[in-house]
């Protein structure tokens, strides 16, 4: 890693942990569903609810996608991992204790290769463990009571430890949303950050230059790449001043308010729990032959990175566009079946990251719900590149393709007289007609003002209503002003 | 009819059942009378009403012609740690008194299934914890061999109820000896079969990798039928061992190669550990060493027994179980610490007890512990949250695991040379009730000759061997190799052929 630019003379150092919902219809140790937003309590069994006598059952869905993260990043899946309890009372925690994995975690080590600045960045993986999520504890509408709501307990967690590898802000959310593109990209994880699919807490401390590490303080519970970054950078400038005034950093957990821009310690290192952390005797050791992880390495999809780099070889993308159509698999779909049914995968590409990207963006949309079919993009496409189309009918066609959802891009061209006029006669007329009225502007062009001839093209554009072909035209006024 | 019901066992109940000698309705009405006589604090719940319509649909079933089961419309109970759907099931503890679980275990559901009628649940020492059924809340139980006694523990409701005569079977479970013990000192059969035989779906958890569920009767065969109907593969218990169902009864049965009418057991070696029958030291406490040893009269009617088994064919020889007194400690660290996690869910958020005032959380949490458990039980808490706690993990629970991996390889240094190990359930009959109050330690000492079992995995029973001081029942323990529940259930089968102890009762039983 190349050091980022100091901060009053101080080197940021980030480790993220991060924790991905996997997609399982059930939990990871029951048969209840995983459905967010149901009615408080409806989705949580009698396992869930650690009723007496019950037991946990490990859900191989959830191990299936934590063995192909762990080959998606390079990582080992472990033959043999164990689930451990780590012990503390909360009321949403239903058994009082999680089962989640200490000593030996299902992957161990692994990275993310991501851009940042034009520059590839890799960040190295400590390890990812399979772990239960806790319920939710309401503190509001219950006169002064708190509400319990279980739906979410038992829901299956990867949680993604790094190295402490980051050493700015921008490079943390750079790897986070590289992370988050990739654990969507594998199906493990829907990536929905509002309803807490995916979180990280942020590891953080800053040191001179070439001493040993800081004390880190811990940011937990980002939701939001904007806030990870606000969190951060708050997070160092405070770090710095208490240096700077001769003061320490405690170990403390934190955590960040949007509203204030600030981090606020939770607890400090001296309330930090004995987890009292041991291997589950209700749990054997998870043991993955190598025949289950070929299976699932047989039904890995091409992975972003590969991808990009056959839309560079193979569509003639420049890298940065190829990068641009790998932001997420939907999206790699698309311009797949855009280029397919056009074969002109520059002109889809340019499409998706201007107009396309534009409305999605304006809608807050993913590209899973664009109103116009990769079919009807490419449509879309196959007029401009035959000339029927200027760039500015495109956009006109494109506006009624989104907002009145329609498909039929020959008919709205007919309609909304779009096309553009290629006819050699038909142009030569209005080209005579805009010479004979525009006699002072083509003895100026004559006399060598080159701005007179824009002049004219510019009023053939007028009297065609826009649906001269702008090169022809211009072609033909050159060839008559000879 | 020449014996009266309650004096028949299962088997016995079966076939005359089977016969139409005697009606389900019948055999019920009969216990449920002298239940409701019992002073002995066995039952902590009659279902006399659910028992009667059970009955009826059983002899419903059988008078249209259905095929039944050796089990249909036999009347059993269950230890109150076994969760059931119609029953209260507390555990024995305040904390969950008037608990409805809306499940049966999955044990408690296949004797449904296999068509026993359920006449209630069984008093036990607080989630399993305790070897006198002392430390239940709801009182203890009396031994109907001598009233003044304990019946032993935890599962003192079932042998209580099975030695007089309530029932001809119950379960129970054992996570140290909590079917054997009791077994032995109320004068019956108990078999704890090998860990994952039984699924423990619906079993108040005490210690995970020790509970296991099994029956107790009144002799070998009534155990056998009864296992059978328990055990199998639970997709719910991720510990329950994936093996086809047994047929117990029939590996009972079975005849041994070389052997005869006089020697059914030709050809079978049984081991007896040197450390088990000499006097026994155990360490108090650490650099002190303290000589205690089994009374005379468990080890001679412990003699006894094995010349038996010599006459009918048996080889009695000598092994070694060096690490026997280590199991004392290694239990006592593992089994607190996997309870303290285990109990850490009764925090009176979901279910059970919670304190009627508290300021706060924390204090909401600790008031309705302390008012919900009781001592023994805290007691256990506290030591198995101590040998967890960060810098004494490794130097407790990290060295006990390690400790009861060569118990259980000692165990596999006995089976090179034997088939069955045996020896003495405990190191004396059963004490008078308050006998152990001011001492916990001296009941954890009495656990010395269940233990080792428990933290191998190995199948164990007890069956009545003769009888001791006070006139009390003494049970001789049988140990088998990994899932050879057949093996220990045909010897201890050929024994009870041979002698009558597993028949005696107790005069309250008459």
């Amino acid at each position: 890693m190349s050091a980022a630019a100091l901060i009053r003379g101080y080197e940021v150092v980030i480790g993220l942990e991060t924790h991905a919902q996997l997609s399982t219809a059930s939990k990871i140790f029951s048969g209840a569903s995983t459905a967010f937003g149901a009615a408080p309590n409806t989705q949580a069994c009698a396992v869930d609810l650690a009723l007496p006598g019950t037991l946990p059952v490990m859900n191989r869905g959830a191990v299936d996608r934590a063995i192909r993260f762990g080959l998606a990043v390079g990582a080992k899946v472990a033959p043999l991992s164990i689930f451990a309890r780590k012990n503390y009372f909360y009321p949403d925690l239903p058994k009082g204790y999680q089962i989640s994995q200490y000593e030996t975690p299902v992957v161990q080590g692994g990275s993310v290769d991501f851009m940042l600045g034009g520059a590839s960045k890799t960040v190295h993986l400590t390890r990812a463990h399979l772990e239960e999520d806790a319920g939710k504890s309401l503190h509001q509408d219950y006169h002064g009571q708190t509400g319990i709501d279980l739906n979410r307990a038992g829901t299956p967690l990867l949680e993604i430890v790094t190295e402490p590898d980051m050493r700015s802000s921008a490079e943390a959310v750079e790897y986070a949303k590289a992370l988050h593109t990739l654990v969507v990209w594998l199906g493990i994880c829907d990536g929905n950050m509002q309803e807490g699919s995916f979180r990280c807490d942020a590891n953080v401390s800053v040191r001179r230059p070439g001493l040993p590490f800081g004390t880190r303080r811990e940011i937990k519970n980002l939701n939001s790449f904007k806030f990870m970054q606000q969190a951060i950078d708050f997070e160092v400038q405070w770090q710095i001043d208490r240096l700077e005034d001769g003061l320490t950093i405690e170990q403390a957990t934190v955590l960040f308010d949007p509203d204030s821009g600030e981090t606020r310690a939770m607890r400090s290192k001296e309330d930090a729990h004995d987890y009292r952390y041991f291997p589950d005797p209700d749990l054997p050791p998870l043991v993955i032959a190598p025949e289950w992880i070929e299976r699932v390495r047989a039904g890995l999809p091409e992975l972003p990175g590969a991808m990009a780099a056959r839309f560079a070889r193979v569509d003639g993308l420049p890298v940065y566009d190829a990068a641009a159509m790998t932001q997420s698999l939907a999206f790699a779909r698309y311009y797949e079946a855009a280029r397919d049914a056009c074969g002109r995968p520059k002109l889809v590409a340019n499409w998706l990251m201007g107009e396309v990207a534009k409305r999605l963006n304006a809608a807050e949309r993913t590209i899973a719900a664009c109103p116009v079919a990769p079919a009807t993009l490419a449509e879309l496409v196959t007029r401009i590149d035959d000339g029927t189309l200027s760039n500015n009918g495109a956009r006109q066609v494109f506006e009624a393709l989104w907002s009145e959802q329609r498909s039929d891009v020959d008919a709205l061209i007919e309609a909304k007289g779009l096309k553009q006029i290629n006819d050699a006669g038909a142009l030569e007329a209005i080209v005579d007609q805009v010479i004979a009225a525009n006699t002072k502007s083509v003895d100026e062009y004559r006399a060598g003002k080159d701005k007179a001839f824009n002049a004219l093209v510019g009023q053939i554009m007028k009297s065609s209503q826009g649906k001269a072909n702008p090169a022809e035209a211009s072609a033909l006024l050159k060839h008559k002003l000879g | 009819m020449t014996v009266s019901l309650h004096e028949m066992g299962v088997a016995a109940l079966g076939r005359a059942l089977a016969a139409r000698e005697v009606s389900s309705v019948e055999v019920t009405e009969h216990l449920l009378a002298r239940i409701a006589g019992e002073k002995l604090g066995a039952f902590l719940h009659v279902a006399a009403d659910t028992a009667r319509a059970q009955a009826q649909a059983i002899d419903a079933r059988r008078a249209a012609g259905q095929a039944l089961g050796p089990l249909a419309g036999v009347p059993i109970a269950h230890k109150d740690i076994f969760v059931t759907a119609g029953m209260p099931s507390t555990a024995g503890s305040k904390m969950l008194a008037g608990y409805a679980s809306p499940f049966d275990a999955t044990v408690v559901a296949r004797l449904t299934a296999a068509g026993v009628v359920s006449l209630g649940k069984l008093n036990c020492d607080e989630f399993a914890m305790g070897s006198a059924n002392e430390n239940s809340a709801y009182g203890p139980v009396r031994n109907p061999w001598d009233l003044s006694r304990v019946p032993g523990g935890s599962s003192g409701g079932s042998a209580a109820a099975v030695a007089a005569r309530l029932l001809p079977a119950a379960t129970g479970t054992d996570t140290g000896g909590s079917i054997r013990q009791p077994a032995s000192f109320s004068g019956i059969t108990g078999i704890k079969p090998t860990y994952g035989v039984c699924s423990r779906y619906g079993l108040v958890a005490f210690a995970s990798s020790l509970d296991q569920a099994g029956p107790l009767a009144r002799s070998a065969e009534d155990c056998a039928l009864m296992l059978s109907a328990m055990s199998g593969f639970d997709e719910r218990d991720s510990t329950s061992a994936q093996r086809p169902p047994q047929d117990f009864h029939a590996q009972l049965l079975v005849r041994r190669d070389g052997a005869s009418a006089a020697k059914p057991l030709a050809g079978l070696r049984i081991g007896v550990p040197d450390e088990w029958m000499s006097a026994v030291t155990i360490a108090s406490e650490p650099g002190a060493a303290q000589t205690t040893g089994t009374s005379m009269d468990v080890t001679m009617a412990i003699a006894q027994a094995l010349k038996v088994f010599g006459s009918l064919g048996a080889e009695v020889k000598r092994v070694s179980l060096p690490r026997t007194e280590l199991s004392i400690p290694v239990y006592y660290i593992i089994a607190p610490a996997e309870a303290s996690s285990n109990l850490s869910r009764f925090d009176g958020v979901k279910f059970g007890h919670r304190a009627a005032e508290f300021t706060d959380l924390a204090e909401m949490y600790k008031k309705t512990r302390a008012e919900g458990f009781g001592a023994e039980v805290k007691r256990r808490i506290m030591i198995g949250t101590y040998v967890l706690s960060h810098g004494y993990y490794d130097a407790y629970y990290l060295q006990a695991q390690k400790l009861r991996r060569m118990i259980a390889d000692d165990f596999q240094q006995c089976f090179a040379q034997c088939d069955v190990i045996a020896g003495p359930v405990a190191p004396s009959v059963a004490w008078k009730l308050g006998a152990q109050d001011n001492d916990p330690v001296a009941a954890y000492l009495a656990d010395i000759f269940t233990l080792p079992a428990s933290l191998a995995g190995l199948p164990g029973m007890s069956i009545p061997a003769g009888f001791g001081e006070g006139a009390m029942p003494v049970g001789l323990q049988l140990i088998g190799n990994y899932f050879a529940e057949g093996t220990l259930l045909h010897a201890a089968h050929a024994f009870q052929q041979a002698t009558d102890f597993h028949l005696r009762a107790p005069g309250v039983a008459r």
